[in-house]
């Protein structure tokens, strides 16, 4: 049911992790609902230059987190904000149709994240 | 890759003398059983064979048999069928809140049709209570149905001490028996019910076949069938005749067989359970645990989620199942889990091992082995732990109450 990009950062999950002295950390989802996002980024003049997750819950969910961060690191702020889930979903060539709205989360937590590195520069 | 199948209660592979005596009727005893000629008396002859197996193993009278497309059906005629002939004494039906789909969505059904459902809340170990079903019996109930052993957690209800409440006031009782039957003892006078449910394919049998037990003189009636006089009257289309042998042989077969798999199963479970205790922190045993179905071992996790440890343990061949969201096809953990008190979160974490004869000692240990890291890695990648999250206390706070629960 899953494709091999799934599967692959599922078993081979990319940053995965804290970063104690983080500028940015986003938190989505809830344990009722069954997926929890945490992501921590580093930024320096407003480029993304690391950046780890935690995630609890199935493999979709765990596969969307390792993909954002891939996707995000080294980018903009501005270029990471325009990240969607949609978009994360099919660079993982697609995900089955009851995952889509459930564990498809990993850019929100990502906007939350930069969300709150916003929030600590005012 | 090594295979270890760890999901019995889900289904089981059909048993190579079950498969001789399902080819013969394909082939050789083809024959519709309602046909006058040589052919056709050969297919009642299987017929008439299995259905005498099926009803010994269960201690029935073979006319009290009645065969259906497998345990969902057989639970909705059932329920179904008693609802509407009794319709006139009484519209009050009782169930409980961890029933297969099959019995909980038909009593939900007859809800909407102007009958009066109860559904009987369990304990912390899934347990329906004698008094809360007492209490919960009106002079319009009609019906009473509660499974024999659960699905989810393999908590084995006391259906002699609840059947008998029934009898005593007149009121029928329907169990579905999908789960117990080759398991633990199945008799139909033993537990004193009008009404029982089995199925073929979780007893080595094939899919697609399975039984309805109703006692004679029962106020029941096909309700939702219409057609041929097959089964006399009871369930119309021409009979499954390979499937139905083929059931025959698989009650046979288990049945002999019960008490010694019954002891082995039962070491190899508890062995199961006491290892992942020892080994693995943070895991509660779900169901109750001792008076439980003895191949079924079923836990939650703390701080993981079940679909992403039944992937893990599939990439090292094992096979197994959860109650997680993820798995059911819905947003809901399982209904079972939640009516046992179980918080969502902890219910996301759940996984369920059924063992079966093909399973061995070194099975339990390849399991034990491997479940430790794939365990160890989610929740090196979760951002719960014991500081933050999963206030789960032995306290009532989420369960529904029941008299049992003397917390």
């Amino acid at each position: 049911m899953y494709t091999e990009k799934v599967m692959d950062h599922f078993e081979n999950p990319r940053n995965v992790g804290e970063i104690p002295d983080a500028d940015g950390v986003g938190l989505v989802g809830n344990p009722t609902c069954g997926d929890i996002m945490k992501i921590y980024l580093k930024v320096d003049n407003d480029v993304i230059t690391d950046i780890k997750f935690k995630t609890f819950g199935c493999g979709a969910a765990i596969a969307t987190s390792s993909m954002v961060t891939e996707m995000a690191k080294g980018k903009t702020i501005n270029e990471a904000l325009r990240l969607s889930n949609q978009a994360v979903a099919e660079a993982l060539d697609g995900l089955p149709p009851q995952k889509m709205h459930c564990s498809n989360l990993a850019a929100d937590a990502l906007h939350a994240a930069i969300e709150n590195y916003r929030d600590k520069q005012k | 890759m090594r295979r270890v199948y760890m999901d019995h209660s889900a289904t089981t592979p059909v048993r190579p003398e079950v498969v001789e005596e399902m080819l013969n009727c394909l082939t050789e005893k083809f024959g519709n059983p309602s046909s006058l000629h040589y052919f056709g008396r050969q297919g009642r002859s299987a017929l008439d064979e299995a259905r005498e197996k099926v009803a010994n193993a269960i201690g029935a009278k073979p006319e009290e048999i009645v065969f259906t497309s497998g345990g969902t059906e057989a639970d909705n005629m059932a329920i179904h069928g008693v609802a509407m002939l009794n319709q006139n004494r009484g519209n009050h039906v009782i169930t409980s809140a961890v029933e297969h789909h099959a019995v909980l969505n038909t009593v939900k059904a007859l809800g909407k049709q102007g009958f009066t459902v109860t559904i009987l809340p369990v304990d912390k170990f899934g347990m329906v209570s004698v008094e809360d079903l007492a209490n919960a019996i009106t002079d319009k109930t009609i019906l009473i149905s509660i499974m024999h052993a659960n699905n989810e957690v393999g908590t084995v209800q006391p259906i002699k001490e609840l059947a008998a409440l029934a009898r005593a006031k007149g009121i029928l009782f329907h169990t579905d028996a999908v789960q117990s039957m080759g398991k633990i003892p199945v008799n139909v006078d033993e537990l004193g019910v009008d009404l029982l449910t089995i199925s073929g394919h979780k007893i080595y049998g094939p899919k697609g076949i399975g039984a309805l037990y109703i006692r004679k003189g029962t106020r029941w009636r096909q309700s939702l069938f219409h057609g041929g006089a097959q089964e006399r009257l009871r369930r119309a289309g021409t009979e499954n005749v390979p499937g139905i042998a083929a059931l025959g042989r698989a009650c046979e077969l288990a049945v002999q067989e019960l008490a010694e798999e019954a002891v082995r199963l039962t070491g190899l479970r508890d062995k199961l359970i006491k290892e992942v205790m020892d080994k693995i922190p943070d895991v509660r045993l779900t169901g109750h645990p001792t008076k439980r179905l003895p191949n079924h071992v079923s836990f939650c996790f703390e701080f993981i989620e079940g679909e992403s440890m039944l992937l893990s343990m599939d990439m090292k061949g094992i096979a197994a199942s959860s109650g997680s969201a993820c798995t059911s096809g819905s947003l809901e953990p399982s209904h079972v889990l939640l009516a046992m008190g179980i918080p969502h979160e902890l219910a996301h974490g759940s996984i369920r091992l059924t063992l079966g004869r093909d399973n061995t000692e070194e099975d339990v240990d390849y399991f034990i082995e491997n479940m430790m890291p794939i365990v160890e890695r989610l929740r090196a990648m979760s951002p719960l732990n014991s500081e933050n999250e999963f206030d789960f206390e032995d306290s009532c706070a989420d369960c529904k109450v029941s008299s049992s629960c003397h917390l």
